[in-house]
């Protein structure tokens, strides 16, 4: 058999959606973040560590966390990546806009580090240690693009 | 620990696009070249462990789809979804349980048949991370990023993994990507996502591996050159990238010092022969090396400037080719321990290492490293 005769099938156009729970400590991130504008994490009552996102385990300890705290909206750039890259957009099923930056950020108060994008901005080149403010979405919908983007600061 | 070896391997060529075969077309011919290999029949295999990823298949219970092309008729099947080195380990398990004289392990992946960056983006969590479209490629980028911070690691030295490991390949018949480079030609290739270039990355591959594993008095029943199993450990870190130091392999430096504690590996740099572990990406071979102990923390690039990770070198490191030569994903762990193998047995051909008795394997699981298999294997 010629090997252009080989056959490929496609999956087609079903997809499966998922409904996936948030949880009483996401739905609590999530309530904050979109009423108050505020972000919160979890505090461990045996390390003292500060999760973001907010969780109810904290892995280390093996400990229930049962406190919220403040964190941010400041926060300190701990890695980042410029994509370059074009690649398929989860959420919208087209390719994305390249290039974009994306990056860890430690908000202030918190002992973990949180993802997000992070505006590209030539006055302020992107680096680890860099200062940066969250910039929310005007009209806030209680998920994770509430948060738009961090943007480098000078302080 | 009772004596275990591993009697049998078998690898297809990785290759891009195996669009000629299936899964099931794949396990077969893996399967049949570890028989082979192992000098035994399907009849003598007694039970079998498959390993693959649905999300990569495509399909639901993709483990169990490969089983009659893998002889796992009527026959005790059970499956690992992860690397094919954790396969290999529940394997090792059940054969020290005493109720299992041999057992056969597969690992499968077609990269070909999906889009690779929404594979790994699902890998993601749903709530926080997924709709930002994070992928392996970016993570790792950032991973690099923060070694490179860290250890002052340089795109230079990243790039001289790229350049010894296509080089590598060249001899290696198994190998999707034999190619010629220069430090230059890594650097000038296509920026992926800073600081990776395109040749930092290890590129889509399709292949399935086999490997037998025995008891002692199996192996010396079957095979005139068994490679025992010195020590295997694995360790798991945070599953949330943020909760982790991306620049420390610590869960690889926990499940090495286990794995060589079983060895009686006291001095990894002196003690061990060669090197086969996770390059998904050029930073990453320094990064394990240095987990494994093979090089102090930010110093694995000296040891590579020095040659010391050449075939021709102290310590060899992927002379195989490693994964940015071909990486089919779950299976890679298996590659990189039959690659081993070839190496224990004197087999390995214009990349062979002299002497070669004691070979470390690594293979992960989860994203950037969050969780590490160590082998420690000999000829001895």
């Amino acid at each position: 058999m010629a090997r252009e005769d080989h056959l490929v099938i496609s999956s087609g156009k079903a997809v499966q959606p998922f409904h996936y729970a948030v949880g009483l400590y996401g739905s609590k991130f999530f309530q904050e973040l979109k009423e108050n504008r505020r972000l919160v994490g979890s505090k461990c009552p045996d390390c003292g560590k500060v999760y973001v996102p907010p969780r109810k385990v904290c892995g280390g300890c093996f400990k229930e966390m049962k406190e919220f705290v403040e964190v941010g909206p400041k926060g300190t750039i701990s890695t980042f990546t410029i994509v370059r890259y074009t690649f398929i957009d989860p959420e919208t099923g087209v390719q994305r806009p390249v290039p974009y930056g994306y990056g860890f950020v430690r908000f202030d108060g918190a002992d973990t580090v949180f993802q997000h994008f992070v505006e590209l901005d030539e006055k302020h080149p992107i680096k680890i240690g860099a200062r940066v403010e969250t910039v929310f979405r005007e009209k806030m919908e209680g998920t994770i693009r509430d948060i738009l983007y961090f943007r480098i600061i000078e302080e | 620990m009772e004596k275990i070896a591993i009697i049998g391997m078998g690898m297809t060529k990785i290759e891009a696009n195996k669009v000629s075969e299936n899964f099931a077309d794949m396990a077969w011919e893996a399967v049949n070249a570890a028989l082979a290999d192992a000098g035994m029949d399907i009849k003598d295999v007694s039970n079998l462990i498959t390993t693959s990823n649905d999300f990569w298949d495509g399909r639901t219970i993709s483990c169990m789809a490969v089983g009659d092309s893998s002889g796992a008729r009527e026959k005790n099947c059970s499956c690992v979804e992860g690397d094919g080195t954790y396969g290999a380990f529940y394997a090792m398990a059940r054969i020290l349980s005493g109720s299992y004289p041999s057992t056969l392990v597969t690992g499968h992946t077609k990269g070909s048949e999906s889009i690779s960056s929404l594979i790994t983006n699902a890998a993601f969590d749903p709530i926080y991370e997924r709709s930002l479209g994070v992928d392996m490629i970016t993570a790792s980028a950032m991973q690099a990023r923060a070694y490179m911070d860290k250890t002052g690691t340089t795109s230079e030295d990243l790039a001289r993994v790229s350049v010894k490991n296509h080089g590598n390949a060249k001899n290696n018949p198994y190998a999707q990507l034999p190619m010629d480079l220069t430090v230059e030609d890594v650097l000038a290739s296509e920026m992926i996502a800073d600081p990776l270039h395109k040749l930092d990355c290890s590129p889509v591959s399709d292949g399935c591996c086999a490997l037998i594993l025995a008891d002692e008095e199996t192996a010396k029943k079957f095979c005139k050159k068994p490679i025992w199993v010195k020590g295997a450990a694995f360790c798991s870190d945070a599953y949330f990238l943020g909760d982790r130091d991306l620049a420390k392999p610590k869960s690889l430096v926990a499940a090495a010092k286990k794995a060589y504690a079983m060895a009686g590996i006291t001095e990894p740099t002196r003690q061990i022969d060669l090197a086969e572990v996770y390059d998904a990406f050029t930073y990453q071979e320094l990064m394990w090396a240095e987990g494994l102990g093979l090089a102090e923390y930010g110093k694995a690039k000296d040891r590579l400037k020095n040659g010391d990770f050449d075939i021709s070198g102290t310590l060899p490191v992927n002379a195989s080719g490693g994964l940015l030569s071909g990486h089919p994903v779950i299976a890679a762990g298996l590659y990189r321990m039959a690659e081993a193998v070839r190496q224990l047995r004197g087999e390995a051909g214009a990349n062979q290492k002299d002497g070669a008795k004691t070979a470390v394997v690594q293979g992960l699981n989860g994203l950037c490293g969050q969780s590490h298999c160590v082998w420690v294997l000999g000829n001895e």
